[in-house]
């Protein structure tokens, strides 16, 4: 081979490029990236997954569990898009089946600002409160099939309110990110759109940074409290009649601390990675407790609530495409009023019961876009202790996901 | 006494006075930061989001990369999808108006030069593919030379009280990667016309501009982790048609390669592939050094 020399070739390659720079420019995709989200399970219980209760704590949201048998979870739509240098707005429908019938849901709706300047973000709209760690992430993003106990619990899975969040991040090398949060509180566990449609508010604050090149954490304080006025949790009946549905009318207050920690040899996510998470809730209620539909006259008792509880989890990417999850659940409560017949017919009597689980799981995701899950969980929330397995699919087509930290 | 306070003094002075008018560059991968180095000497403050051992399509938006683009002036980065599992989430998470896509402050590389590979239909079935083409572009030198000028050109328009420092480095930068470039060429002619496996289609400019021959990959498809039934069919192929050697990047896990270079006596070669990937490759110029000459004695043996 001939020595080559390409001096020449250089500077018409140069000039070719900002052609083609100027192209690529205007080549800005203006159709929003739209992803679907497809799931599905398979559920296998000891016990009747109807009968499941979570003893001291109301329940509502989308805290039961899933059929037995096949079913699928949650479709989800997503689109997404810059509308134009000062906007982004997101929307995610949620296609689900109860009983027979789909039902959508409209699960996010926001749009926030690209850059206020001063390390501001304004968002308004439907969004997940940033309450917490896992609240924000979707459920297809969830590294188990079912939310930790306490979500559970206290959302019905997960809090979702429309609102406007305003989001500081500071002008440091250390993560530092401080936020409020003005929600109408309407939603679970909210309730009623107290205060004229603004019942609901939050602050948050997250820290993180890395330590070296293979640790990263991250940790978060929140607050979230509500004027609540007529909140349902799930009723049921007494033979005939209408179900009696426990309604409660005060004030929540949720405080939360959560915690991430991050590991991969070298920060290379791709070979194997370890994830730590670590969430801590606790809630405060006072007010009243009412059965509608009881009566006449309406049976109430007044209501002081304390519930807590706290999950762990290691999640192990042992090699490409294979991971291993551990994760143990754990809750208390205490709650007292004037009549303990209605409490414990609102489900707030705990029965002398601290409920806890532990669950294992090992997934297989073939691509980025593909996960197999499969999950067993040694469930202990109320006093018979439930056996469940369950055989999970997470599939997105579309648009390529983010990835969270 | 006085001594040391003035050595105080302008120990402190140094420390304060660069950071203080220097341009804050994020930049997304190790060439990025080299380059953006090479052009803007110590009028820039480089922060590289990741290293050579890092698969830079799987990095995560994690808390201090955000924290990093909050305080950027500009945003250097491959583009052309390569990042796109975390760059847009850092963008939007950062509230940083300066380096949003369309300001001058966000500079994607890949798309400042023509792109190999751009497919005619997209299909996952065909694997994690890129719409705008093979991203991996920094391994060809000249496509380097372009973005350097395009890059260069931001920088003077970012930082205009000082383009003429930067026009000037563009050209000293010009004048040394020609040379060596022109030096590169003549000593890599021996490798035109060899074949080679690679573990993923990162190498797709590199063995362009070499004149040399990707007939295989250890990625079943774009974005697979090697699996053993596709090595079984690999180590079939070599046996029909030997290629030279295996090609794999510092970030790539080395078992698939070495078992097929164990099954058929062909060498496997890690390659730096970034900045930082190797000892030697410590600038761009090393980067092309190293890669070079492993190459060559490889072929050599």
């Amino acid at each position: 081979m001939k020595k080559i020399t390409f001096p020449g070739a250089v500077f018409t390659l140069t000039c070719a490029c900002l052609s083609v720079s100027a192209a690529q420019a205007a080549d800005n995709s203006i159709n929003p990236a739209i992803s679907l989200i497809l799931q599905g399970q398979y559920a296998d219980y000891k016990n009747d997954p109807e009968a499941y209760e979570l003893p001291g704590f109301m329940l509502g949201g989308e805290a039961g569990l899933a059929q037995a048998g096949f079913g699928l979870g949650h479709g989800e739509l997503v689109m997404s898009a810059n509308i134009d240098d000062g906007f982004f707005g997101r929307m995610t429908l949620a296609l689900a089946d109860h009983e027979g019938e789909t039902e959508v849901e409209l699960e996010e709706a926001y749009i926030e600002t690209l850059g206020l300047g001063g390390g501001l973000t304004l968002r308004a709209g439907r969004y997940l409160s940033a309450i917490g760690y896992l609240n924000t992430q979707h459920t297809h993003a969830w590294d188990f099939i079912d939310a930790p106990l306490i979500y559970r619990g206290l959302f019905g899975n997960q809090l979702i309110d429309d609102g406007i969040q305003l989001r500081w991040l500071a002008p440091t090398d250390l993560f530092l990110q401080v936020g409020i949060e003005l929600g109408r509180g309407e939603r679970f566990p909210a309730g009623g759109a107290a205060d004229d449609g603004k019942g609901s508010s939050a602050v948050f604050v997250k820290l993180g940074g890395d330590m070296g090149d293979s640790h990263s954490w991250q940790l978060g304080l929140s607050r979230w409290s509500a004027e609540v006025s007529g909140r349902q949790s799930g009723g049921h009946d007494h033979g005939g009649g209408a179900a009696e549905i426990p309604t409660f009318t005060g004030d929540s207050d949720i405080s939360a601390l959560d915690v991430v920690w991050k590991w991969a040899p070298e920060g290379n996510y791709a070979r194997r990675n370890l994830k730590l998470q670590f969430e801590y809730f606790k809630r405060d209620e006072a007010g009243d407790v009412e059965l509608e539909n009881s009566g006449p006259p309406i049976e109430s008792t007044t209501y002081q609530g304390e519930q807590e509880g706290w999950y762990l989890q290691a999640v192990y990417q042992f090699q490409p495409q294979w991971r291993v999850g551990l994760r143990y659940d754990r809750l208390d409560s205490s709650n007292t009023g004037s009549d303990p017949d209605v409490l414990a017919e609102a489900g707030l009597d705990n029965e002398g019961h601290k409920p806890e689980r532990s669950s294992f799981m090992i997934d297989y995701a073939r691509s980025e876009f593909s996960l197999l899950r499969l999950q067993f969980n040694r469930d202990e929330s109320y006093e018979q202790a439930d056996n469940q397995v369950y055989l999970q699919y997470v599939m997105s087509l579309g648009a390529h996901g983010a990835h969270q930290f | 006494m006085q001594g040391f306070q003035i050595a105080l003094l302008v120990s402190l002075l140094t420390l304060v006075s660069p950071s203080f008018a220097a341009l804050k560059v994020f930049a997304c991968e190790p060439e990025w930061a080299a380059l953006s180095k090479e052009l803007g000497g110590d009028r820039v403050e480089v922060y590289s989001a990741t290293s050579a051992r890092q698969d830079v399509h799987r990095i995560q938006a994690r808390p201090s990369l955000i924290a990093r683009v909050r305080n950027a002036d500009l945003v250097v980065c491959s583009g052309a999808e390569l990042e796109a599992g975390w760059l847009p989430l850092l963008l939007r998470r950062a509230a940083n108006a300066r380096v949003q896509p369309g300001q001058v402050g966000h500079f994607m590389a890949a798309e400042q030069v023509e792109r190999l590979d751009i497919p005619s239909s997209l299909d996952r079935a065909e694997g994690d593919v890129h719409a705008a083409g093979n991203p991996h572009v920094h391994l060809d030198p000249q496509r380097l030379l372009s973005i350097a000028h395009a890059l260069g050109e931001r920088l003077q328009r970012l930082d205009s009280a000082n383009a003429g420092a930067y026009q000037s480095a563009l050209q000293d930068f010009e004048a040394r990667w020609s040379a060596a470039m022109r030096q590169w060429r003549q000593r890599a002619a021996p490798l035109a016309q060899k074949t080679v496996v690679v573990h993923h289609k990162d190498w797709r400019y590199l063995l362009d501009w070499l004149q040399m021959q990707a007939v295989a990959s250890l990625e079943p498809k774009p974005g697979l982790p090697p699996s053993a039934s596709h090595l079984a069919r690999l180590k079939a192929q070599m046996a029909k048609q030997p290629a030279a050697m295996i090609l794999r990047a510092a970030y790539q896990e080395a078992r698939p390669s070495l078992w097929l270079s164990e099954q058929s006596g062909i060498p496997a070669l890690e390659l730096p592939y970034t900045v930082g990937g190797s000892e030697r490759a410590d600038d761009l110029f090393g980067l092309f050094d190293d890669t070079i000459d492993r190459l060559l004695l490889v072929i050599a043996k």
